[in-house]
């Protein structure tokens, strides 16, 4: 008989603690199956590779992919990542980080990896909430939006506009390239995954820093369900966060 | 030996690199800026990697980063941004990650001077970060001291996954003396002696040497198991690792207590009250922590021993541990002063003899 779909072995066994219609889960396994398939194309030596969690929903990240892994302070990940890659040059090192981490607690750490051209790669879940602590907001939660810290909506004037991560990491000289991706159907699942891989295979070559970021749903805290909260963040986030590739060296040195 | 005349923040960065160091993450800030200026130029001369860092934030969790891999990497910064670095230091003891941390003090508190200081022995000894951890705390009191201890720091950090610190002050950093530097020593990273180090798991290889350089333990029980480790760990360094000296301590009435550059300051007094005919001594802890409680007590107890006087340039902060080392048992006076002005040789002789005259 033959194997026609099976589990990635970039994914230990360990069951994630994801809620519901999270999309987390299907963004681990995008990341895992580029590793895998980098790994069995021969482009990517087993064992070669190291990952940094963050703090936040994705906090146990650390136990979910299979490769040597690090848990980082919140919002440090890129400072983490760096020291990694500074010791050990020839290793695939990337981060995992949602948005309260990148986007808030960590922007000097995000934007001076981004800076200094380090040969990393960034998956950025951008949930426009805080998840982990409850549903809180973020600077990507939209104006407007509801959330425990903001039970009036985000009022723009008084804690400003979303922040756009994707935009201004593709204005720092030393990035590579920066897409903004989403997982709400299988055309954009499997953009995603290419993303990932590509960001991953430009880090193999010796290139930039890279960052994809991917929209995702957080139906616990926005008090939806897993396929309204799929439409909420068609009709509210994509038209605020436009998917498309913002920086591609690579494709301009093509 | 040849000796060499060497500024301390130059000759420190250099032992660093003699003992193994090959990754250095800082920022600059005064009185300690030499150091990384020296590793931006030496690091790329023997292949290792200087990198300034955009925050002292950013500088320690570069340093969580690559010492996981079982690299040596060293730090350094002066108190506000030792500061800053208390964040990752926190997390370094908490993922049990060896590294070698610089603070040459400065006065505070916030900004304070650029000046040589004391300050920051609380933040120190007592632990600066949030959580039950201990630093190994070494307070040389001479460029010559500081190279030894270097030379030996990271083999410390290493045995007990435990990072070090050195409490160095801004006149350390700043002034120069004859020094002898040791032989390099060529450090590899063995996976066989880190097995806990990021050094390349791969899927099929033994589940439980996959590395997880971590801090959080979300089960209230695993937790408590890891804090037990840490604990007996620090038990054990209290055990194995204290250092200390004595300083014409054997017939004193009078027995000082100082770390540091104090401490120099203080043997200068102390000759001087001799040639008065004043019996006077000096216990000067060299770690400070694991504070040597019991044989600053033993000293305390000798018959002779009338009073201590503890002199710091700061308002007495290892003043608490003389006390509790002392239990009582004798009275503790204190002289210092905070404002980055060490004491003086005539300032602690003049303390003395108000002593003497029982004011």
């Amino acid at each position: 008989m033959s194997v026609v779909f099976e589990k990635t072995n970039m994914l230990t066994d360990k069951p994630f603690h994801y809620c519901p219609g999270c999309n987390h889960g299907i963004i681990h396994r995008l990341v895992a199956e580029s590793l895998d398939e980098l790994i069995k194309e021969g482009k990517l030596e087993a064992g070669n590779l190291i990952g940094v969690a963050p703090v936040g929903c994705s906090v146990f990240a650390y136990q979910y992919f299979n490769c040597d892994m690090y848990e980082a302070a919140h919002g440090r990940a890129p400072a983490v990542a760096t020291g990694i890659k500074r010791a050990k040059p020839d290793t695939l090192v990337f981060t995992y980080q949602g948005d309260g981490d990148l986007a808030s607690i960590g922007t000097a750490e995000v934007v001076h990896a981004a800076h200094r051209g380090e040969k990393i790669v960034t998956i950025f879940v951008n949930n426009a909430i805080y998840g982990m602590t409850g549903g809180q907001m973020a600077p990507t939660t939209l104006v407007g939006q509801k959330t425990t810290t903001s039970p009036y909506g985000r009022d723009e004037a008084w804690c400003g506009a979303p922040i756009k991560m994707s935009e201004m990491l593709a204005q720092v000289p030393g990035s590579y390239y920066i897409e903004r991706c989403a997982v709400n159907n299988n055309a954009n699942i499997i953009k995603t995954k290419k993303a990932i891989k590509k960001a991953f295979e430009y880090q193999l070559e010796g290139k930039g820093y890279c960052m994809i970021e991917v929209l995702s749903t957080c139906p616990t805290n926005w008090g939806l369900s897993p396929v309204e909260a799929m439409k909420w963040l068609e009709e509210n986030m994509i038209p605020y966060y436009p998917l498309g590739v913002y920086k591609d060296k690579g494709a301009a040195e093509k | 030996m040849a000796l060499t005349l060497m500024k301390g923040s130059e000759a420190i960065a250099e032992a660093a690199i003699r003992a193994g160091a090959r990754f250095f993450f800082g920022y600059p800030i005064t009185p300690q800026t030499e150091i990384p200026e020296y590793m931006s130029a030496r690091m790329p001369e023997i292949g290792g990697c200087y990198l300034q860092a955009e925050s002292e934030v950013a500088a320690i969790n570069m340093v969580y980063g690559a010492a996981g891999t079982g690299a040596r990497v060293i730090t350094s910064s002066s108190s506000p941004g030792v500061s800053l670095k208390q964040e990752g230091i926190s997390y370094c003891a908490g993922a049990r990650l060896p590294a070698v941390i610089l603070n040459v003090m400065r006065g505070g508190p916030g900004l304070g001077s650029i000046q040589a200081s004391q300050g920051d022995y609380f933040q120190g000894v007592k632990g600066g970060g949030n959580g039950d951890y201990h630093l190994i705390t070494y307070a040389p009191s001479s460029i010559q001291e500081a190279i030894n201890i270097m030379m030996f720091a990271y083999d410390k950090a290493e045995k007990y996954r435990v990072p070090v610190l050195f409490l160095a002050d801004g006149i350390m950093a700043q002034m120069m003396e004859p020094v002898e530097m040791p032989e390099m020593v060529e450090y590899h990273v063995d996976p066989e002696k880190k097995p806990w180090a990021a050094t390349g798991w791969k899927p099929g290889d033994d589940p439980k040497l996959r590395a997880e350089i971590n801090s959080l333990f979300i089960n209230t029980e695993e937790l408590s198991e890891h804090n037990d480790v840490l604990q007996a760990t620090y038990r054990e360094i209290e055990k194995n690792e204290v250092l200390f000296e004595e300083y014409k301590a054997e017939d004193a009435e009078i027995l000082i207590t100082a770390f540091g550059t104090v401490a120099r300051v203080a043997k200068s007094a102390i000759d001087e009250l001799r040639a008065e005919g004043y019996k006077v001594g000096l216990f000067r802890p060299i770690t400070v922590w694991p504070y040597p409680y019991k044989q600053l007590r033993a000293a305390a107890d000798r018959e002779g021993v009338k009073a201590l006087l503890d002199v710091e340039c700061n308002e007495g902060q290892m003043l608490e541990d003389v006390k509790l080392a002392i239990e009582g048992s004798k009275p503790v006076d204190f002289f210092g002063h905070c404002g980055s002005q060490m004491p003086t040789t005539q300032e602690i002789i003049d303390k003395v003899h108000a002593m003497k005259e029982g004011k």
